[in-house]
């Protein structure tokens, strides 16, 4: 079975309006999916079903086989599925870098040299090694947000759910990040959900959810669905910026292939 | 604003910040007690006191100027209760004839001044010694027995870590809300006391707002984390009972010997009368 499996989830916060309306998707271990959508299509939401802080009203969530939403599996979905919120300011506990980290294994009850081991593991895997016992008022925005996954991966989740965690940052800490993400994902084969509205984050994503009203609008490869511009513009979405200015270069007669994604692919077609 | 830094961690390597918080916490209310427990006009008790907070700001290799920084916040306090002292203090005979000015009135200023530095001083080496978690863990240590009342301790720790965690954030909150209401005009610098006092309140409320959404989010954080109350929690932070902590115990009960000592010492004799 699929690592994390979405059958027909409702969720309404007012129980009018559905934020969710009827979601099935599945993802299997590994794999890299952003999902993307605008302000309120309920992609934040999805997170919060997902690792168990809502519970659908509707439908079922598996996560590595075990139901989402029972009061006594909780922790157990929670320990496979980190969550890194929008604003690293408060999502840290601790004054100290390494005391935030050590957080969420003291909550579940790991003995002391372990929770030190997962500390060195968690920094190691975000090379925040260096900060360990600084504050992280000190800290500039890229590098809290790095100490914030530390500290989800301090837990050993096998999913990552990345809830918009680049949006409150400058470009440079987007990087920092982003290329942190990349690697759990290639070297520690962790499964990765970015939810996000940055087009440049989706790029490389094996799989990207469209998302619009709660309701899922597309799903493919990235270079498939930012094919389909008119319709991502309908629903309030833009492309990349590479691809952007490919499809006007070839509206204006300028001869280049379609789904060009990156910076690098439109200067290596331009090139030709 | 940024410039607050009592309660401000500095961290160094120090046998003093590797010290049983609990412990330390212990010594602090052992050092205000000796401060306290010296007689009026026995200013060599006093120095005694301002001796041992230098050895221990020394050995916690902590800058002078930062704990120098910290009397800054209680300057008001200070020159205030010495003002007073000064000049309405009416024992003692007057310094010139006829005059309001007498001189035991000067020396109170002077023992009120010195009291009040040397706790500041003492308050802060602990804080400037011991991380906001650490400090928290000290205190949960140290009211463990309220734990037989069904006083939730664990919890009244750790709010108050969540607390200290925070006044550096709520801080940098606060000045980004005052430059973007002076952005849309408003005046804090002008007008009296009860003006300007009214001019903070589009400051506080949102600032308030903001909090609460930042609860919300600390607290989703926390649970996505598996936080569950202290039921199956672990510490990270060992508890240790070392050389340091027996060697600070025994300088600081030293330095109460002291100051009980030097208490039979008179340095103005014809004074206490």
């Amino acid at each position: 079975m699929s690592l994390i499996s979405l059958k027909d989830v409702k969720f309404s916060y007012d129980k009018t309006n559905p934020a969710v309306d009827g979601v099935s998707f599945n993802v299997e271990k590994g794999e890299y999916i952003a999902v993307i959508g605008h302000n309120g299509s309920g992609k934040s939401t999805l997170a919060r079903l997902i690792n168990g802080l809502l519970s659908p009203d509707e439908g079922e969530i598996y996560v590595d086989d075990i139901k989402v939403g029972d009061k006594k599996t909780v922790f157990e979905v929670r320990k496979r599925v980190g969550v890194v919120f929008q604003n690293p300011d408060n999502q840290l506990v601790a004054s100290i870098v390494e005391d935030d980290v050590a957080f969420g294994p003291e909550n579940l009850g790991i003995p002391r040299k372990e929770i030190g081991e997962r500390i060195d593991f968690a920094l190691d895997a975000v090379g925040m090694q260096d900060f360990r016992k600084s504050s992280p008022t000190r800290l500039s925005g890229g590098q809290k947000q790095r100490v914030a996954i530390a500290g989800v991966l301090a837990l050993k989740p096998q999913i990552l759910i990345l809830d918009e965690s680049t949006a409150m940052l400058d470009p440079k800490g987007r990087k920092e990040v982003l290329s942190v993400v990349k690697k759990l994902n290639k070297e520690q084969a962790v499964t990765v959900l970015a939810i996000t509205h940055y087009m440049e984050e989706v790029v490389d994503a094996d799989r990207v959810i469209v998302l619009d009203s709660g309701k899922i609008v597309m799903q493919d490869t990235p270079r498939e669905i930012f094919k389909r511009e008119k319709e991502l513009k309908e629903i309030g979405l833009e492309l990349p910026l590479a691809s952007y200015i490919a499809n006007k270069m070839r509206k204006n007669g300028i001869e280049l292939p379609e789904g060009v994604l990156t910076e690098q692919e439109l200067s290596e077609a331009l090139c030709k | 604003m940024k410039e607050m830094t009592f309660g401000q961690y500095y961290p160094t390597n120090s046998p003093v910040h590797k010290m049983n918080a609990s412990v330390k916490i212990l010594l602090v209310i052992a050092y205000i007690v000796a401060v306290f427990m010296v007689d009026y006009y026995h200013f060599l008790g006093l120095l005694a006191c301002l001796f041992a907070i230098v050895i221990a700001t020394v050995i916690a290799r902590v800058p002078f100027g930062r704990m120098l920084k910290s009397i800054k916040g209680v300057i008001f306090l200070v020159v205030f209760s010495a003002v007073l002292q000064v000049f309405f203090n009416k024992q003692g005979t007057p310094l010139w004839e006829g005059g309001f000015i007498t001189d035991e009135g000067l020396l109170t200023a002077g023992f009120i001044t010195m009291r009040i530095v040397l706790i500041v001083l003492g308050a802060s080496l602990l804080t400037l010694t011991t991380s906001p978690v650490e400090l928290a863990d000290g205190i949960e240590f140290l009211l463990y027995p309220l734990k037989y009342i069904k006083f939730p301790v664990h919890e009244f720790a750790l709010i108050m870590s969540i607390a200290l965690r925070f006044i550096p954030t709520l801080l940098e909150e606060t000045d980004r809300i005052i430059k973007a209401q002076k952005a849309r005009g408003a005046n804090f610098e002008s007008g009296n006391i009860f003006k300007r006092a009214k001019a903070l309140i589009p400051v506080l409320i949102p600032l308030l707002i903001s909090s609460f959404r930042r609860a919300d989010e600390l607290a989703d954080a926390m649970d996505a984390r598996c936080y569950a109350g202290s039921k199956v929690r672990t510490k990270y932070k060992k508890t240790t009972f070392g050389l340091g902590d027996l060697f600070g115990l025994l300088f600081f009960a030293g330095l109460i010997v002291g100051v009980v000592y030097l208490n039979g010492f008179y340095l103005y004799p014809y004074l206490v009368a």
